[in-house]
């Protein structure tokens, strides 16, 4: 029944729910065995290490390394202290503020980019948006992998290298195609005739987007918000290729590379970092499940 | 009708908007400056390095000295180079056994969830966690699972169920650290294919299966020409998008194991960062980068095509 709930661009498709609840005359016990069983094994191992990562975060170290005397799956006498040392003693809180800042800007950056594009695309339908909305989405199935050599190069000569100015341009390359994909799908499911009656009332084409069309597709920019925003909180390779000084890092690049020092991991600590790292996308995402979900099958659909 | 056969000195009833609105109003310039911003940000951090990096691949570039041209020699280079083979070797198998798990485990989990089980819209959300959290930071989640003196999988193994003698030395040798990347990769990419199967699971509709059931369709003669056939066409879009972005992959195995041990886990994107960021040699690792190119190409092909041909076949056998 959640699904009624989401939001879609293709509302119908969503509408019917579990053929297997109508015809199933199993049994009971057999149910148990295909069914929950195998559902718990796939729930346990898939937040396992999130729960190793957590109980990790708050074990003093002489618990952590001595399985003998003291259950590895139980915190005996828990601590704050691996937490207290990353936030005040390492740089931790200003590698949260630069990767918020930059997976701020890189988001409301794609987002409007997007906006205008997917409304060409979509509604002004000039010849051609058909083959440029192709482009964009060929631009999608361009990895970062590839561009990164090229990219530092670039982000060299235009001096911005160690800047996190350089993130926030280049993480539109593969945010702006996802949303202006998402963006094209919720403008299609909006009427045309909505738009008509407003082009007749004589309001121009601005207007229309601000007052007509950007209304109604706000679960849209939403999923596609804060789709951008996860992906750019995610990123590494950039980060890691374009940053060197220690203060402009992101918190994925920062953990693995300042806080893994010589051969001893402080394993404490890094997990530490990694809850803490996780945690605004994750409270995030528990606010907008709903959206994660629709423009994740929004997109795979289109 | 009056409204269309009106006189000619019809007055309109608004005032003349300025030259500005007049502007904004005009279709050829608002569509131009409509795609400006995203076209604009794409031909320059996206169109242009790509091509630059081709340009880059065919250079001797190092890190603070632009390079000459050199023709093939970086390609001639990396033929004899037995790490690059060995990378090519990885990233392929990486892909394939990866790619194997994840739709078979995901697949499963997906038609598990479409079953009625309570509480499904919770277990939804919960089974994305792992997709949404940063791959670097539960990589070195996996990193501590997989640690040679503490794993809790070998203290499960030897010290619990006693099934084992000695700690598996999961990152130490070349296969065992192969598997743990993959093992690592599946379980982060199980969710984006359950979820996404699940949306189209849910777009089949009942009366199929009933249908099927009252001509007397087992479980599984109902999977293999019901489901599987109306899966295909959302099934080959995430498969493409699977595959490319594990043929890829750079995070997981820059930061569990940064291509060790001796050089037996490096995926093509992690040799040519090795190559070409810390170690300077641009124009190589542009080569290297540039060498995922057809395997790409060529996979998305097979992997869009393939599946795509047998939807239509099957399609047009049902007419």
């Amino acid at each position: 029944m959640t699904e009624a709930l989401v939001p879609s661009p293709q509302p119908s498709a969503a509408a019917i729910e579990n053929p297997g609840a109508l015809l199933s005359w199993e049994s009971r016990s057999r149910r148990v065995v295909t069914v929950y069983l195998p559902l718990a094994c796939f729930l346990f191992i898939l937040l396992f290490p999130f729960y190793w990562m957590g109980i990790t975060a708050f074990k003093p170290n002489n618990e952590m390394y001595d399985y003998d005397r003291y259950n590895p799956f139980w915190i005996h006498s828990p601590t704050l202290q691996n937490i207290s040392k990353l936030l005040f003693e390492t740089s931790y809180p200003r590698w949260i503020m630069t990767t918020m800042g930059v997976a701020i800007g890189a988001t409301v950056l794609s987002l409007v980019s997007s906006v205008l594009a997917a409304y060409a695309i979509q509604r002004l339908r000039f010849r051609g948006s058909a083959y440029v909305g192709l482009a964009i989405y060929l631009a999608y199935l361009v990895p970062p992998s590839i561009l990164f050599i090229p990219l530092a190069t670039m982000v060299y000569q235009l001096g911005l290298f160690d800047s996190p100015l350089a993130l926030v341009l280049t993480y539109p390359t593969f945010l702006i195609p996802f949303c202006t994909w998402l963006l094209i799908g919720y403008f299609k499911s909006i009427p045309y005739e909505l738009e008509e009656c407003a082009l007749i009332d004589g309001a121009t084409r601005l207007q229309i987007l601000r007052r007509i069309t950007l209304p109604l597709a706000v679960p849209g920019l939403i999923s596609a918000g804060i789709f951008a925003f996860t992906l750019s909180w995610n990123e590494f390779i950039y980060a890691l290729a374009f940053i060197s000084s220690s203060e402009n890092k992101t918190v994925p690049v920062a953990i693995l590379t300042e806080l893994v020092q010589g051969d001893v991991y402080q394993w404490g600590s890094l997990m530490a970092g990694s809850l803490l790292g996780s945690l605004p996308v994750a409270i995030f995402y528990s606010f907008f499940v709903d959206y994660y979900v629709s423009s994740l099958t929004g997109a795979v659909k289109e | 009708m009056s409204v269309t056969t009106a006189t000619p000195g019809w007055a309109r009833p608004r005032t003349r908007p300025g030259w500005l609105a007049r502007l904004f109003d005009s279709k050829p310039f608002l569509i131009v400056a409509c795609l400006f911003p995203a076209v604009g940000l794409l031909l320059v951090f996206l169109t242009y390095p790509l091509g630059l990096g081709v340009w880059l691949a065919f250079t001797d570039t190092q890190i603070g000295r632009s390079g000459v041209w050199v023709g093939l020699e970086n390609f001639q280079d990396l033929f004899e180079d037995r790490v690059f083979w060995s990378a090519v070797f990885y990233s392929v198998f990486y892909t394939a056994a990866a790619t194997a798990l994840k739709f078979g485990l995901g697949l499963w989990l997906a038609l598990l969830l479409n079953h009625h089980v309570p509480f499904k819209s919770i277990i939804r959300a919960i089974i994305l966690l792992p997709w949404i959290v940063p791959t670097v930071l539960s990589a070195i989640a996996f990193w501590w699972i997989y640690d040679a003196q503490f794993s809790i999988i070998s203290y499960v193994l030897v010290d619990v169920l006693g099934w084992r003698d000695t700690y598996i030395d999961f990152l130490g040798t070349p296969w065992a650290a192969r598997w743990s990347l993959i093992v690592a990769n599946v379980w982060r990419g199980i969710p984006f294919v359950a979820i996404s199967l699940l949306a189209g699971l849910q777009t089949i509709s009942p009366s199929l299966y009933e249908a099927a059931l009252l001509d007397g369709a087992s479980p599984w003669q109902r999977f293999r020409h019901v489901t599987a056939p109306l899966l295909m066409p959302i099934l080959a879009v995430v498969l493409t998008f699977s595959v490319l972005f594990t043929f890829t992959d750079f995070q997981l195995v820059y930061a569990i194991t940064r291509g060790g041990p001796v050089n037996s886990t490096h995926l093509m994107a992690t040799l040519a960062f090795q190559r070409g960021i810390p170690g300077g040699h641009l124009g190589e690792g542009a080569a290297i980068a540039v060498s995922m190119i057809p395997f790409l190409i060529f996979a998305t092909l097979f992997s869009y095509f393939a599946l795509a041909r047998r939807k239509w076949q099957q399609g047009e056998s049902n007419d």
